[in-house]
């Protein structure tokens, strides 16, 4: 195993920086995309019920089901598989941006209203602050679930540290399937841990 | 004195309920009154006071403010001259105190220094040191203290007309007795209009100028406390008095 990384650390090491490269690509659509979303959906309940259902169906559809459906229309590849995920991540971060913008108490909203407040200051100024635990709990569910999946993107030659496991299994490579399940689980461990710690941080900051 | 607020016939109704929750209301307020408004739960004094901010609109009838129909106001707007105090008090926990009394001044652009002066002359007017308050969060106040920075919040901007929905109905009753002294000091220095919800009969007589009775959505008397004392209206006012005459702490003593 040591063996196999003194001689491919740098196809290893390339295989790392794909994975992070694709997850912190899809990350980066996911937060924006979400974020016009949701603003959109503060303005209509109808438009966020009837979105709420369609990424949570989305979301219920297997990734490489639906890594396959999409490769006919965008191809096989990185464009296709962070597609996906960004569209995964949408019912992740939406769903838990939706509900701690919407379970702020309904007294705080009633008095903002009652001094004045326009909706979009309420949103800005007072929702949003009191929801962000909420929205990165959202947005830490789906960056360990996109590390996760990003991994059988490689199913459709996205790279990343799938390839490496694929090709283990493929080859029967002992060593292959080691680096890659170390790497991929390694990855998702740390960074979830990391995110914990963030998360806590943000917790203190709020109740103080 | 003129009017501050006039209801014309004023009528609102909730889908599902038996009878009018306001129905057909007349009534005129001058300008520098205190008016308790009591009744039951239901009886209709909370939907009669949100018509007045706007958080309800009447099915019917007009409201004025100063001579003028609310309803062809931007409501957003209009809230801003009105200081609105709730018995949940809904103070923003991630602001410090003076950041929530800075709300609304602050949509108002005022210059941040006479923002701060006002932030130090209201704590001080509801009974708080500044210096010890001011960059504390809600949190880390009791409930009489929080309800105290809600009343400074709604004072912020030295409103014409203040509307407080029973604000001191989940306060413990020794502090429910200096907030009651420190308001009647705060009205008497403002020279505003201040309605008061309340279904306190006690509250109602010791602060209000005059006393709105509301049952079933309709006006039973309104007058000042001692005529509505000496020349109930009604059966239902004269058994509300009858039920607190024994009590030593009600008014006139």
């Amino acid at each position: 195993m040591i063996d196999y990384l003194l001689r491919y650390h740098d196809k290893l090491f390339k295989a790392f920086l794909e994975h992070i490269e694709i997850v912190f690509v899809t990350l980066v659509i996911s937060i924006i995309l979400a974020g016009i979303l949701t603003y959109i959906m503060m303005y209509s309940q109808l438009l966020t019920k009837v979105m709420m259902n369609l990424f949570a169906m989305i979301y219920s559809i297997p990734s490489l089901a639906l890594f396959s459906i999409l490769v006919p229309i965008t191809g096989l590849g990185k464009d296709t598989a962070i597609i996906v995920l960004v569209l995964y991540n949408q019912y992740l971060i939406l769903r838990n941006a939706i509900d701690g913008l919407n379970n702020v108490e309904a007294s705080i909203i009633e008095a903002a209203t009652g001094m004045g407040m326009s909706k979009s200051q309420i949103l800005f100024q007072v929702r949003l602050p009191l929801a962000l635990k909420a929205i990165f709990s959202g947005i830490h569910l789906s960056v360990v679930s996109t590390i996760g999946i990003a991994t059988i993107a490689a199913s459709i030659n996205a790279g990343g540290i799938g390839s490496v496991l694929l090709d283990g299994l493929r080859t029967l490579n002992t060593a292959k399937i080691l680096w890659g399940a170390l790497l991929s689980s390694g990855l998702a461990i740390m960074v979830n841990a990391l995110l914990n710690i963030i998360e806590k941080r943000l917790t203190v900051i709020r109740n103080i | 004195m003129s009017t501050a607020i006039g209801f014309k016939n004023v009528s609102k109704h909730f889908k599902g309920a038996g009878y009018n929750a306001v129905d057909h209301v007349n009534l005129s307020i001058e300008h520098g009154e205190l008016i308790t408004i009591l009744g039951s739960s239901g009886c209709g004094k909370t939907t009669l006071l949100k018509m007045i901010n706007r958080l309800y609109e009447p099915d019917e009838g007009r409201i004025e403010f100063f001579g003028e129909d609310i309803s062809s106001s931007d409501p957003v707007k209009f809230r801003r001259k009105i200081g609105y105090v709730i018995q949940q008090i809904g103070l923003f926990p991630h602001m410090t105190v003076a950041d929530n009394i800075a709300t609304v001044p602050k949509i108002l652009k005022w210059s941040k220094e006479k923002i701060n002066a006002r932030i130090d002359e209201l704590l001080e007017l509801v009974g708080l040191e500044p210096g010890e308050f001011r960059n504390r969060y809600p949190a880390q106040l009791s409930g009489g203290q929080q309800q105290r920075i809600g009343l400074a919040r709604a004072l912020a901007v030295n409103p014409d007309v203040m509307l407080l929905d029973e604000p001191f109905g989940a306060i413990d009753a020794i502090n429910r007795i200096n907030l009651q002294d420190e308001l009647l000091k705060i009205h008497a220095a403002s020279k505003k209009t201040f309605l008061f919800v309340t279904h306190d009969i006690n509250e109602a007589f010791k602060l209000g100028t005059r006393v709105l009775i509301m049952d079933q959505g309709n006006i039973q008397q309104f007058d000042t406390p001692d005529n509505i004392v000496e020349n109930p209206a009604n059966d239902f006012v004269r058994s509300l008095i009858d039920s607190v005459k024994g009590q030593e702490r009600f008014i006139g003593d």
